[in-house]
């Protein structure tokens, strides 16, 4: 295997010092195994029929050639799952395989085993599908007249939030119809897996997820498996950013390999991966807000559709968060906001960075900077007279009682001196490698955004973390099935277990169902206070034991002993122990975290639906090429409330990852659909930023006031930075060209033809 | 499977099997294999083949073998003598792909995006044809036939690319959706010939086989004062830029519409000749 970089290290990182990451060298050099690298000697390989229509009646479906296809071992259909026919995260809507009807273009209708690639390719040829072509249902706006998509109905869930005074007027009132369009979370390692049939009827799967133990309960369940017989580990993740919170492969695997006896392992290819994960909502947001003429504002209302395509995934929760943050992070005493998610033979959507935050935050910063237009006020004044604090009550009625730095978040963003001078080199100009510009065809403009999500699960959800702790011979060994995608829970597991133990040594074991129960999803920025909370309990927990062992041990008192670079010392001094001689038999324990509980909304969308929430501006500054309506992001400036910096390498890392998805959404990410067809499932037509796209992301201030609860005060940092970029660039082009641009991303005929010609 | 080492094995393979598919760099065959748009049951690779992989000066003709890779036109010595196709080859896909990707693949794949294609169209670029039979040579404007369909004969590769040295300055621009690593929406090279006293234009991704813009060819060179260097005035670059336009003959598709890619081939009409202007009136 790598040598990793971390082993030059004298001492290792404890919590508030740079841990480079142990797959980061590997992953550059092409070293790290990817769930995509699995393999066994035995194993098949698996493929996966799909919908070539957005919706059908399946009047048959036909495997008997299929079946003769020679290396083929298995074809399976809908009547062959095993157990449940249906899965989902929040409600099982949604068919392991399509049986009388598809509802989206590449939803799964058969599955098939071969001994080679090429054998599944011709296997899946050989299946004859009769569908009956059916209209799709595909405007968001109309779906609850029209037929139902699915049984459950069109409406997957709508909040009809109230808050305050209803019959509250404002003296200055602007009102906007905002946008967003569908985006991929463009993770680079495609859905890939292997699954393990064993001999006394249970299975391992090996897959890249965000969430084991949902996983595992799900394809339990379709399997017809107790929840024990199903075994998950962890294998290589490529990204996931939300789109691996959902099943993929996952049954597909599980029933061939138990079909066949054998290890079957499967890969998406790209298209087949725009086809295979949920997205980011659509959505489509009127508003209207109300201040007084000093700038107070004093109400807002809104209307939000999200489409949540043909399943409902955890829509539900989607636009719970688009609906309670609809305003931003701003005192609004009164507010009416409808929100509603439905359901379209769209592809579906999901969770992705962000969930529900991005797309209001688009349409409320949009909204601010009308105001302050309106009231002749400077949009960062605007902004820093509304934000909220601490004590504050949220549009849910429900009280800010942790850190809300939302004032310091503005001030140290805005305040940053620009860097950004007007380029020379034509590479750098809008337009790029493609040298269409020169200098005297590009307007500057600069603007600023706020926006603000919730960390944690909300609405009540039992929300959960566990993980254990051994010592032995002065070495940590950590257990948590917390899912790394990327996040860094590795560098800050290890950490947190050096920093409340006082080792250099910690091991942390793979991620799996098998040694210990549920951590929870790697989402919702939860993980460094879920599980980085269970792992600090437990470690605190065994320090405590082995204190008190000693103390016992050698007549001195627990209170005075202190754990410092390896040994244990007594601060009255006449006792020292090397850590790793302490105790002879090893000291456990055991943790399952909770954050404080939550409380569902009522029917006005009130109540303590949160836990915590993490703010962030950005101020963006572009160059447009107006004529070309080409675009340039020239600088990106950031604060953010992080409770307390932890790691500052990987600190630095989400807030310019999360950035440049944030610019991907404002200037080029779209999933296009049209009548339910995604008409650019590639990364030759689905365009993410390059390094001519990405500015560099200045870091004004990390806003560090330690979060009640948290561990270390930190809160997850993982969102926010994805949140108010998108909204900072679209208004960096709105100041540029004088547009409205009430969409994203903005396109280059949004800017050169706005009244919509073409 | 063959894997030649030389062109006289490539075209045996092609004459014994004359529905191989030919394979250089790869970047447009395996993406379409691996899409399963494209099954392939014989492969000839040139890659192997040294002389594909030269080019040469011989007085005022550039000549290229067909295998010379994108980033090699990225190089300052071809950059020097057709400095619109190196910055056609710099706008190619990735380093990777630039590093893979060839000249004759581009022709060869004959896609209406193809980068190189207006440079050589602009160039009246020549092709060597060959097969175990005969070598034909064939301007690019009539190799390319339609939308990914050249005349190439079963049986036959191109060997080589040929094209002038020209004097004067020379644009490309393209315009895509994102600031590098794009397949063009619309894009344009224009090149002053001084010798010919002819401005040269021909239009990328608005068409289904390479366009010359002739008739602002014979506008912007007319009103060109090439003895005394005096500029034509704003009137006339406007004229020429409106009458590229009318030349373009663009769809609208997933990349952009049809309007747009008219009215930007008009901007970088405009652009690019501008560009030129300044450069070819200061000494």
């Amino acid at each position: 295997m790598t040598d990793l970089a971390t082993s030059e290290r004298t001492v290792a990182p404890r919590i508030g010092e740079n841990a480079p990451r142990p797959d980061g060298v590997p992953k550059v050099v092409g070293a790290f195994a990817f769930s995509s690298d699995l393999h066994h000697d035995r194993m098949l390989w698996g493929g996966t029929l799909r919908s070539t229509h957005s919706s059908a009646r399946i009047r048959s479906v036909d495997v008997s050639t299929a079946v003769a296809v020679t290396g083929v071992h298995a074809v399976l259909v809908s009547d062959d799952v095993p157990g449940q026919k249906v899965f989902g995260l929040e409600y099982r809507d949604q068919p392991v395989l399509a049986g009388d009807v598809v509802r989206y273009e590449g939803e799964p209708v058969a599955i098939v085993a071969a001994d080679h690639p090429e054998a599944v390719r011709m296997a899946l040829e050989a299946i004859v599908v009769d569908y009956e072509v059916l209209v799709p249902v595909v405007d968001p706006m109309t779906v609850e007249e029209a037929e139902p998509v699915h049984p459950d109905g069109n409406l997957v869930r709508r909040i009809h939030l109230r808050h305050g005074n209803q019959d509250v007027v404002g003296d200055v009132q602007v009102e906007g119809t905002y946008e967003v369009a569908m985006q991929d979370q463009a993770f680079l390692g495609p859905e890939s897996g292997m699954a393990v049939p064993a001999d006394d009827g249970s299975i391992d799967l090996y897959v890249a997820t965000q969430w084991l133990h949902s996983d595992r309960d799900q394809v339990a369940d379709c399997m017809g498996l107790d929840p024990e017989k199903v075994r998950l580990t962890l294998a290589g993740v490529g990204g996931a950013f939300g789109a691996r919170e959902d099943l993929s492969l996952h049954v597909h695997l599980c029933m061939l390999a138990r079909h066949t006896g054998r290890p079957v392992k499967m890969v998406y290819s790209r298209e087949e991966s725009f086809h295979g994960h949920v997205h980011r909502h659509p959505a489509q947001m009127w508003y209207r807000h109300h201040a007084d003429r000093d700038g107070t504002l004093v109400r807002v209302e809104a209307h939000l559709i999200l489409d949540g395509g043909a399943y409902a995934s955890s829509s539900s929760a989607v636009i719970a968060n688009a609906t309670c943050f609809a305003a931003g992070p701003y005192r609004v005493p009164s507010a009416e906001i409808d929100g509603a998610v439905v359901r379209t033979n769209n592809p579906p959507c999901g969770a992705m960075r962000g969930f529900g935050a991005v797309q209001v935050c688009f349409a409320h910063e949009a909204q601010m900077d009308r105001l302050a237009g309106a009231l002749g006020m400077d949009p960062v004044a605007l902004r820093l007279q509304n934000a909220l604090v601490p004590g504050d009550e949220l549009l849910t009625g429900q009280t800010i009682k942790g850190t809300a730095p939302v004032a310091e978040v503005i001030r140290t963003c805005a305040d940053h001196p620009p860097g950004a001078s007007m380029a020379v080199d034509p590479l750098e100009l809008p337009g790029g490698a493609g040298r269409t510009a020169d200098p005297e065809h590009v307007v500057r403009g600069e603007a600023f955004a706020l926006g603000f999500k919730n960390l944690l699960f909300s609405e009540g959800f039992d929300d959960f973390s566990e993980a254990s702790c051994r010592l032995a011979g002065g070495v940590a060994t950590i257990t948590s099935a917390c899912a790394e995608v990327g996040q860094g829970f590795v560098t800050l597991a290890q950490q947190i277990a050096r920093e409340v133990l006082g080792v250099d040594e910690v091991v942390l074991l793979p991620a799996s169902t098998a040694g210990i129960g549920s951590a929870g999803s790697t989402s919702a920025s939860r993980q460094t206070w879920m599980s980085g909370g269970a792992i600090q309990e437990a470690c605190g927990q065994v320090r405590a034991q082995l204190l008190e062992h000693l103390a016992a041990e050698h007549g001195v008192d627990a209170d005075d002993l202190v754990i410092a670079d390896g040994r244990v010392v007594s601060m009255a001094g006449g006792f020292e122990v090397d850590l790793a001689k302490a105790t002879t038999e090893p000291i456990e324990a055991s943790v399952v975290f909770r954050h404080v509980p939550t409380l569902p909304l009522d029917e006005n969308g009130q109540g303590n639906a949160h836990v915590s929430f993490a703010f962030s501006a950005h101020r963006a500054i572009v160059d447009v090429d107006v004529e070309l309506g080409l675009v340039k992001v020239v600088e990106l400036t950031t604060s953010q409330d992080v409770g307390r910096v932890l790691n500052p390498l990987q600190t630095v890392g989400q807030l310019e990852g999360g950035a440049a998805q944030g610019v991907g959404l404002a200037v080029m990410e779209e999933v296009l659909v049209q009548e339910g067809r995604i008409r650019n499932p590639s990364f030759t037509d689905y365009l993410v930023p390059t390094a001519l796209d990405m500015p560099p992301v200045e870091i004004a201030a990390l806003i560090e006031q330690a979060e009640p609860g948290a561990p270390f005060g930190a809160k997850g940092i993982g969102e926010a930075p994805s949140i108010s970029s998108t909204a900072a660039v679209a208004a960096a082009i709105r100041n540029a060209t004088g547009l409205d641009l009430p969409r994203v991303p903005v396109r280059p005929t949004d800017i050169v033809f706005p009244g919509g010609t073409a | 499977m063959t894997i030649a080492t030389s062109l006289e094995d490539a075209c045996a393979a092609l004459a014994a099997e004359p529905n191989s598919v030919i394979v250089a760099g790869g970047t447009d065959l395996m993406v379409e294999v691996n899409r399963g748009s494209r099954c392939v049951e014989n492969v000839v690779a040139l890659d192997r083949i040294p002389e594909l992989a030269d080019w040469h000066l011989t007085g005022d003709e550039l000549r290229f073998g067909a295998g010379v890779t994108f980033a090699e036109i990225c190089e300052p010595e071809i950059a020097a003598l057709v400095p619109a196709l190196a910055q056609a080859a710099r706008t190619v896909g990735s380093p990777q792909i630039r590093n893979a990707a060839t000249l004759g693949g581009n022709i060869a794949t004959a896609s209406p995006a193809g980068d190189s294609i207006p440079v050589l169209a602009a160039l009246d670029a020549v092709l060597e044809l060959r097969s175990t039979e005969a070598i034909r040579e064939v301007p690019v404007t009539e190799f390319i036939t339609g939308v990914k369909a050249t005349c190439l004969m079963p049986g036959e590769l191109i060997e080589a690319v040929r094209v002038p040295v020209l004097d004067g300055p020379q644009e490309f621009c393209k315009v895509g959706t994102r600031n590098a690593m794009v397949i063009s929406v619309a894009s344009l090279a224009l090149l002053v010939d001084r010798s010919a006293r002819r401005i040269r234009v021909a239009l990328g991704s608005v068409s289904p086989i390479p366009l010359r813009a002739s008739e602002a060819e014979d506008h912007a060179s007319g009103h060109l004062d090439w003895d005394s260097g005096v500029q034509p005035g704003p009137e006339v670059v406007r004229e020429f830029a409106e009458l590229v336009a009318g030349s373009a003959n663009p769809i609208d598709d997933h990349r952009g519409s049809a309007a747009y890619r008219r009215h930007a081939v008009r901007v970088l009409a405009e652009r690019s000749l501008t560009r030129v202007l300044n450069r070819v009136s200061s000494p």
